[in-house]
């Protein structure tokens, strides 16, 4: 099985969005970044799956040269190598996903192409599915669960109230969401190798954007004074009273 | 014209995708035929569309079905949009913490409406029902229902009561149980507790789990970060306990008691017990 992940670079917001002078962007100076959670699982779903059948999983981004990080902790869970579309701006999905198309072509074949079901940041839940059509692949979104054996890939897909269940032939595009596995953390020899495990960096421009953005805006109204109902066990009768009065208990 | 797709029949965001749709145009409301098969349903909506514009719900399928149509068309599509100004527009980011102005450079407008951004319409809808070809299309081809051990779900219950870092550890939410069987609600667990490996991925609740919208969301432990606030911001009252006097999810709540949630929790069980007599 050869398997590509592709994953994006997300800083780890904590309590409250803070935003750039210019409004570009979220001010990151004092924030980690991460693999966005969808496309984490995303990574460790294809290394179990190479762990089973043998093979070779690569990880591929688009994002600025800090995405290196991202990377090398995608090689540290057990992909084999990397690929890194270079770039210091922030793209719409139609451009991203010609570029992730172009860059996999290069590279195929491949019997899975695993992405998330959608950013942690942009969310425009269309990546996968632009490149699943450039690349002319079936296409399977939102998986909390996948099988794959036999040249197919039984693709279960989180809905109100249970799982749908779709049925493809490989090679397959799928997207998936947190979930679908729990991402090992990664060992400090594992951490060790993935610095010394392929990276391929290629620089790509960006073309215009057809979804600009403009600026970014804090949703007003979102801090709210609440009510203090006391503190400690002792504060407990009010709670059941508020309780009470919401119709609740 | 505004082609706006029912995805998942006449749901709320559907309704709600009406009223942005509106907004664009004049309203032709269609659905599809058949067992849900996103390829072939964006083909059917392509080709009844012409040269329309085509706007979905912001539901995963909405989502998925317009990305389908965006791809076939080679167009941009804005998702969960929550306002529009001519070609400018207001999206949601970061699962609705944050927001986007935009500008669609596009002959045709793609769009899905966030949820509850938009008014529902009511009054009667008329919607045309499209025929998809379904012949070779990736399609749904079973259904598996979990065992929930006849409890109220995630997503459907009136109280959800959810832990976080400050419970501890797995055992720590028994306490959590105790409360939520005692008023018929559900457990949840912030994005922490899930990577602890405390609680099943099933229980989270946020912009990468569940979102809720209970009548009461008891936040206990829970600090408050972006990603937890995504998916319990539609709960019609908050109820934080926190031993952090300054934890950022008290600027969430309605409600809040500052103390060690292993002594507040109990407490609130054992009073619910004495006033209901049991």
């Amino acid at each position: 099985m050869r398997i590509l992940v592709a994953v994006k670079r997300v800083p780890i917001t904590g309590g409250r969005m803070v935003l750039t002078a210019d409004e570009q962007a979220i001010e990151t100076r004092h924030l980690g970044f991460t693999i966005s959670p969808h496309e984490e699982c995303g990574v460790e779903e294809a290394v179990r799956i190479v762990e089973a059948h043998g093979g070779e999983v690569v990880v591929l981004t688009l994002g600025p040269p800090e995405a290196e990080e991202q990377l090398r902790d995608c090689m540290a869970i057990g992909a084999d190598r990397a690929i890194h579309l270079v770039t210091g701006e922030e793209w719409d999905a139609q451009a991203t996903a010609a570029a992730i198309a172009a860059a996999i072509r290069a590279e195929e074949p491949f019997d899975l192409l695993v992405f998330g079901n959608e950013s942690a940041d942009a969310g425009g839940y269309q990546v996968g599915i632009r490149v699943a059509y450039a690349l002319g692949l079936p296409v399977v979104t939102g998986l909390k669960g996948l099988t794959v054996g036999g040249g197919r890939a039984r693709c279960e897909q989180e809905v109100p109230g249970g799982r749908d269940v779709y049925d493809v032939p490989l090679p397959a595009l799928v997207t998936v969401k947190e979930g679908l596995n729990l991402p090992r953390y990664p060992s400090v020899p594992a951490k060790l190798r993935a610095k010394g495990k392929p990276l391929a960096s290629i620089p790509v421009e960006r073309p215009a954007s057809r979804l600009e953005k403009l600026r970014l805006v804090v949703p007003e109204g979102a801090r709210k004074q609440a009510e203090s109902l006391g503190s400690g066990p002792e504060a407990a009768p009010r709670v059941v009273e508020v309780m009470r009065e919401l119709g609740v208990a | 014209m505004t082609v706006v797709v029912f995805v998942e029949g006449d749901d709320e965001l559907s309704l709600q995708a009406l009223t942005l749709g509106g907004q664009l145009g004049e309203v032709r409301a269609v659905r599809v035929d058949g067992p849900y098969a996103p390829a072939a349903w964006a083909k059917a909506i392509v080709a009844a569309a012409g040269g329309d514009d085509v706007v979905g719900p912001g539901s995963d399928r909405g989502n998925e079905v317009l990305a389908h149509v965006a791809a076939q068309l080679d167009l941009p599509l804005a998702a969960n949009v929550t306002e529009v100004r001519g070609d400018e527009l207001t999206r949601i980011r970061w699962g609705g913490t944050l927001l986007e102005e935009a500008r669609l450079h596009s002959p045709r407008k793609l769009m899905t409406a966030a949820p509850f951004a938009f008014e529902a319409r009511t009054g009667q809808v008329e919607a045309e029902t499209l025929s998809p070809d379904l012949d070779g299309a990736v399609t749904v081809v079973d259904h598996v229902a979990p065992d929930t051990g006849g409890r109220v779900s995630l997503a459907d219950a009136k109280v959800v009561v959810s832990g976080g870092r400050g419970v501890g550890s797995a055992e720590g939410f028994a306490i959590l149980e105790e409360l939520a069987a005692l008023l018929g609600g559900a457990v949840g667990c912030s994005r922490v507790v899930t990577s602890a490996g405390w609680r099943p991925h099933a229980d989270q609740v946020g912009q990468t789990g569940t979102k809720v919208s209970p009548d009461l969301y008891i936040a206990c432990g829970i600090s408050g970060a972006t990603q937890h606030i995504a998916g319990c911001k539609g709960a019609k009252k908050l109820l934080a306990i926190n031993a952090d006097p300054e934890a950022t999810i008290f600027a969430h709540a309605d409600y809040a008691v500052v103390g060690d949630l292993h002594e507040i929790v109990p407490a609130i069980t054992a009073e619910l017990r004495k006033a209901q007599g049991s």
